[in-house]
């Protein structure tokens, strides 16, 4: 090879170019990683004390200004908690961290097609983290209007109460941040993955992880420009005075508004344009992930390759024309809910062929069950019961019934929340031997999991009831009304289930720690993969592959060939050598 | 902060005629700038620059479906905005600017230096003029008694104009840079073919939104 006379790239000298302002992929996607790490910490505590306040809302809490949580905390709690748990970790963990970690390394690349666009995407999204989080410490405090930040409420500034002058403010500027840092990630994930492939790597032999980014990045490609306007058309109504979104002849706590027939129903379209394909954006990496591992230690080629690429493609394209679903009971045409109704339920064609092609490559599979693994099991289980009661909910006579309950509350958090951690949990266990070069405690993974596992359960299952009994989301306090009084054991039990699985994280996290500097050394392919992540050195140098890009001769699953001599073929095996691949592997370094 | 960069120094094995095919890189020694071999082929940012208008599109389409549904809502209180006359002076402005620049790239391509940079300061002087004269009608909406809070249709017009004059400038900027800026790892025909997309995006993305502002009023 040519590459000979170019071995690697030397890392840039000084600790700051190096491990801050660096562009090289692997840093900034494990920059992406600890912020989501720290804001999937920080979202937890916020839900806690929410979960703790609806058991026992008379509590003395010392941190809370006049000790008792007022209505108007909990709604911040409830906007802080929705709005950095969507945006900052299950957007950024699964695209941003390990897609910019591997996407590149998994097609051959020596770094994304941008890397400097890449750095800014970064430094966009941890302001954006900062404006959000400061919003909790200035007058007024952290916004009151949701993660869905709906007007009236959130288009009249400090009027509509406490939150949401500054802190509503923070909150826009905040949003307008990561949709740049969103956009210009996703140029580059969709350059990278049409211009950058190795040789050979024709489009239908790429992993499955790589077609969900790639496609993740077209949603956030298409999403994150129509909340960018929106956002801007609302921060004009909150500090320019326009009405876009505030109709005439508003009163709010007896002051006549001086606005024009604007909409709030314009903001609610605008909204959920994004909204919709930004569950997506959520979960789609995670299916990628899960197909990817539950070949791997099935030890079988994924079931139905090219079913479950198309399968991606229909859910990303179907998930632009869904977003009315969110709108049943808003005053809709109720022909529009209608079509909406339809297109959602049809969402279930293409989830449903991804399932069955899960559990048919662990059908008949020498199943190894590593934490990965059963992460990405889970995964499959949360999918498909997040998934049905989405059915449930697709449709509008039920969902006016639903729409302001715990049972959308239940939904959501399985099928985007849960899932997409344990999307998360999937590909943090499987790549950290590969990112750090050590591998994690298995027993802690597999108690992690299991914790986790039922843990989850124990929170989102009695959810369910309560919202069918009608226990209304986002009240603080429920207690007082006689026929919601009824469902208080449910919310105490939840909230045990909740404050014990936010424990067993601890496990994780030590888990995470420990290993970095006690773990096993990790070979380049710890889990016998076939992926060019695994040709490489654990951690990969500095360009990947030190030099010496590999070309890609198989498709990304060639597991238990019939014939070879061992039960995977790399990626970068020649056909002629497919016998020889045990001498091979054994030179891979 | 020219080229220390990691990835501007590093080569793949394909430019210099690898056994296995060819790498990805593409560009041979075409894309050689200050900082040494490029490492990204150059068709790279053509394809970058196709995927940002996508982008670019949504937000606007955003903008304009959002006009487009308030200007529907029965008995609403949309009162019909006069357009400014200039801007079909300034839309003329900007449709020649995008002729020079066409006449820009031809000169390049005839490979005549001179006429390239003329051509090319041409389009950044015409595109100065029709931010001018967008300013000019903001200044006499402005000085009638029509801001941006005055009524809906004054809104939209600030945002369309304000949005497409903030990307303009994006263009001017871009214009300037491949005038005066050594190039890291564009190679100049690239930067030029790069910065023509996004122009000539531009220039029909107005006609778009003016054609909108003409049937509001």
């Amino acid at each position: 090879m040519s590459a000979s006379a170019q071995v690697g790239a030397e890392a840039p000298k000084g600790f700051l170019r190096r491990y801050i302002f660096s562009t090289d992929h692997k840093v900034i996607g494990l920059q992406y990683l600890f912020l989501a790490l720290v804001a999937v910490t920080l979202g937890i505590v916020l839900s806690l004390l929410m979960r703790f306040h609806l058991v026992w809302p008379a509590a003395h809490l010392p941190f809370v200004s006049g000790g008792i949580m007022t209505p108007e905390q909990y709604l911040a709690l409830v906007t802080m908690h929705g709005t950095i748990m969507v945006f900052f970790v299950l957007t950024t963990a699964p695209q941003s961290a390990f897609g910019n970690y591997f996407l590149p390394i998994q097609i051959g690349a020596p770094d994304m097609a941008f890397p400097r666009l890449n750095m800014l995407s970064f430094w966009l999204t941890l302001a954006a983290f900062v404006c959000m989080v400061a919003a909790f410490m200035v007058p007024g405090g952290a916004p009151i209007s949701g993660w869905t930040a709906y007007p009236p409420l959130s288009g009249l500034g400090d009027v509509t109460g406490p939150g949401e002058g500054i802190g509503q403010t923070m909150w826009i500027v905040s949003i307008l941040l990561f949709c740049f840092g969103s956009l210009l990630g996703s140029i580059n994930f969709i350059s990278t993955t049409i211009d950058m492939r190795a040789p050979g790597l024709t489009l239908m032999r790429m992993p499955l992880t790589v077609w969900a980014w790639f496609v993740t990045a077209i949603l956030s490609l298409l999403a994150f420009g129509v909340l960018l306007a929106g956002g801007i058309l609302l921060f004009l109504d909150r500090s320019a005075g326009t009405s876009f979104f505030l109709p005439a002849g508003l009163v709010v706590n007896g002051e006549l508004q001086v606005r024009a027939g604007g909409s709030p129903l314009l903001w609610q379209h605008l909204f959920w344009f994004f909204g919709h394909p930004e569950v997506y954006i959520a979960i789609l990496p995670g299916m990628g992930v899960a197909s990817h591992v539950l070949a791997n230690f099935s030890r079988k080629p994924v079931f139905g390759y090219r079913a479950m690429v198309f399968a991606l493609g229909a859910i990303g394209f179907l998930g632009f024309l869904v977003w009315g679903h969110h709108m049943f009971v808003s005053g809709m045409n109720p022909y529009s809910s209608l079509t909406f109704s339809v297109l959602t339920m049809s969402i279930g064609v293409p989830s449903a062929i991804k399932t069955f092609n899960w559990l048919g490559t662990l059908w008949g599979g020498k199943i190894q069950f590593h934490p990965p693994m059963l992460f990405a099991i889970g995964f499959v289980s949360f999918f498909v019961t997040g998934g049905l009661s989405g059915i449930f909910l697709a449709q509008p006579a039920v969902d006016t019934m639903l729409h302001a309950t715990y049972y959308v509350v239940a939904h959501f958090h399985i099928v985007m929340g849960v899932a997409a951690i344990f999307g998360i949990f999937t590909a943090a266990y499987y790549w950290y031997p590969k990112m750090f070069g050590r591998m994690m405690d298995e027993t802690l993974g597999k108690l992690h999991f299991w914790l986790t596992f039922a843990g989850s359960y124990c929170i989102f299952m009695p959810m369910h009831f309560v919202g069918i009994e009608g226990g209304v989301r986002r009240y603080a306090d429920s207690s007082g009304a006689t026929y919601l009084g009824a469902l208080q054991p449910l919310h105490h039990f939840m909230t045990i289930a909740a404050f014990a699985t936010a424990a067993a994280q601890l496990i994780f996290f030590y888990n995470f720690f420990w290993s970095l500097k006690r773990g096993r050394k990790a070979p380049a392919n710890p889990w016998s993969a076939t992926t060019l992540e695994w040709v490489t050195a654990s951690p990969p140098p500095v360009d990947n592959f030190d030099g010496r890009f590999p070309s890609v001769y198989r498709g990304p699953y060639d597991y238990s060939v019939p014939g070879a001599s061992q039960d995977f073929l790399p990626q970068n095996v020649p056909p002629e050598e497919g016998a020889l691949a045990n001498q091979e592997a054994s030179n891979a370094r | 902060m020219p080229g220390n960069v990691a990835t501007e120094t590093l080569q793949l094995n394909g430019a210099g005629g690898g056994a296995d095919g060819g790498a990805p890189s593409g560009n041979g020694g075409q894309g050689s700038g200050p900082s040494g071999a490029a490492s990204v082929p150059q068709r790279t940012y053509v394809t970058g620059m196709t995927i940002a208008l996508a982008g670019i599109l949504m937000f606007f389409a955003a903008l304009v479906s959002a006009y487009v549904v308030r200007r529907g809502f029965p008995n609403s209180d949309w009162q019909a905005l006069e357009v400014p006359r200039i801007l079909w002076l300034n839309t003329l402005i900007l449709l020649a600017s995008s002729f020079a620049l066409a006449r820009s790239r031809r000169r390049l391509l005839a490979g005549d230096d001179d006429g390239f940079r003329h051509w090319w300061g041409v389009t950044a002087i015409l595109g100065l003029f029709f931010l001018a004269g967008q300013l000019v009608a903001w200044r006499q909406l402005v000085v009638s008694g029509v801001y941006l809070a005055t009524n809906p249709s004054s809104s939209f017009f600030y945002v369309f104009t304000g949005a497409h004059g903030l990307h303009l400038l994006g263009g001017i900027i871009g214009l300037l840079a491949v005038a005066f800026r050594p190039l890291l790892r564009l190679a100049r025909s690239t930067a030029v073919d790069v910065v023509s997309m996004y122009w000539h995006f531009m220039d029909g993305l107005w006609l778009f939104l003016f054609v909108f502002l003409l049937v509001g009023s």
